[in-house]
């Protein structure tokens, strides 16, 4: 793999093509675990582990799984890359796994494992299928990151609360207090407040697109459309 | 041309198979791995939860190991058989600590331990795990309020029947104005422990007692 290729597979998956805000796949888990950063955070990890390990397991053997096998095959080596993270958590970070609970074995059935799968660990080699999981995790976690910071920051004033749960009871001062004696808004930790901030994040990304591309262009061009993958009355 | 299409699928079966017995072979190894430090945890955090509300002192056998299973009862809540973990000093029955169930919460079912001092009152209460909305009725778990601790000490007559209320219909536990609905169902899920407490107290204990404990516990009784 050239560090062209490299620089590409990384770009796409972390920003062109991010899962999070231009895909918009798996937004199921997305918007049920961004409350709290650690959560969050977590979760994302937990994917983008998953997705690595399953490009790297998927390349190898992608010319020997019979074309019309290759949904159930690819389900089950992801299935089982899934719990084998989830009886690691279990084991070793008891309380995370208590938290994100039913989203562990959900990973499963997020789409965008699938989607990278199909569309690009099933047609390339190990090295790039690996990274391309690799980073299309990577733009999930920060996406994930990002929008579980706002929410938690507008809903409890607190950044890493639940931090301890990752690192051990030593972990607790680590917890920063945005707002000292904050009341919370109750809006931001529940589902609609995930809507919201998913909606700014996005709107925010594409602006920083359509500027990009009018710097690009000078001052004269127009404006074009941006590729957000989420603008249907472009069509 | 059938037999085409019969080696193809023939094939294909064959094909998942070798994948499926690959799968299940790596899940075999992992659980093998993994199932000892799990089994570890678990137990660590139940013997955390334990400690918080049984206080050290009042038992010293292995709390978690001597267990009894409790039948699915209307006065638990609970619709499948769960442990209760059973604590003796010097082979003394002295502690129960039984898993409730309130079916009538906010947001569903709310999980709860509670440990009972042999003589009916109540070391303490927490919450396992609840669905109530955040930041309003979530105060039962003692992550966000001190409010559970109102219960430790408290016992069938103290206060008596019409006392197991919360304050606004007529009873002494508090509550957060906007929220009674999930307080109102911790504590009638605790006042219901309370009286299978009383109704099975010796069949708690002596279900899993050695004989000469059994025999110990009918000789206080006599």
């Amino acid at each position: 793999m050239t560090s062209r290729e490299f620089k590409d597979i990384f770009y796409n998956g972390v920003w062109k093509q991010n899962t999070g805000v231009v895909q918009l796949l798996g937004l199921c888990p997305i918007l049920a675990v961004s409350s709290s950063v650690v959560n969050a955070v977590s979760l994302g990890l937990a994917t983008m582990l998953v997705m690595t390990l399953s490009g790297a397991a998927i390349a190898p053997i992608r010319q020997l799984v019979p074309n019309e096998a290759r949904i159930p095959v690819f389900i089950l080596i992801i299935a089982v890359l899934v719990t084998v993270v989830q009886f690691t958590m279990n084991a070793y970070m008891y309380k995370l796994y208590v938290v994100l609970g039913i989203f562990i074995p959900l990973i499963v059935t997020n789409c965008i494992v699938l989607a990278r799968i199909e569309s690009f660990a099933s047609k390339n080699p190990v090295l790039e299928s690996a990274l391309d999981g690799f980073a299309m995790g990577l733009g999930l976690t920060a996406v994930l990151a990002v929008l579980g910071g706002i929410r938690e920051i507008f809903g409890h004033g607190t950044l890493l609360s639940g931090i301890d749960m990752v690192f051990g009871e030593t972990a607790k001062s680590w917890v920063v207090t945005v707002v000292p004696d904050y009341h919370g808004f109750l809006l931001a930790i529940l589902p609609p407040g995930a809507f919201i901030t998913l909606g700014m994040l996005i709107a925010a990304k594409n602006w920083l697109n359509l500027r990009a591309e009018q710097n690009l262009k000078g001052a004269g061009a127009t404006i074009v459309p941006v590729d957000g993958g989420c603008s249907p009355a472009m069509h | 041309m059938r037999r085409t299409i019969a080696k193809a699928s023939l094939l294909t079966a064959l094909n998942l198979l070798f994948f499926a017995l690959i799968g299940t072979a790596v899940l075999a190894i992992t659980y093998q791995l993994t199932h000892d430090p799990i089994a570890r945890s678990e137990e660590m955090e139940k013997l955390k939860l334990i400690a918080q509300i049984a206080p050290a002192g009042s038992y010293d056998n292995d709390i978690i190991k001597d267990t009894t299973e409790l039948e699915p009862d209307q006065l638990l809540g609970n619709d499948t058989a769960t442990p209760a973990y059973l604590g003796r000093l010097n082979g003394v029955p002295s502690m129960a600590v039984m898993q409730v169930i309130a079916p009538d919460g906010y947001g569903g079912k709310i999980h709860m331990v509670i440990a009972i001092r042999s003589d009916g009152r109540i070391a303490g209460v927490r919450v396992v795990s609840d669905k109530e909305t955040p930041g309003l009725g979530d105060y039962i778990e003692i992550a966000k309020s001190k409010w559970i601790n109102g219960f430790a000490g408290k016992a069938l007559d103290n206060p008596d029947a019409g006392g197991w209320k919360v304050k606004k219909d007529g009873g002494v536990f508090d509550y957060m104005a906007g929220a009674t609905i999930t307080p109102r169902a911790v504590v009638k899920a605790v006042h219901k422990a309370l009286q299978y407490y009383a109704l099975h107290r010796e069949i708690l204990f002596k279900a899993h007692a050695s004989t000469a404990q059994a025999e110990k516990v009918k000789g206080e009784q006599q």
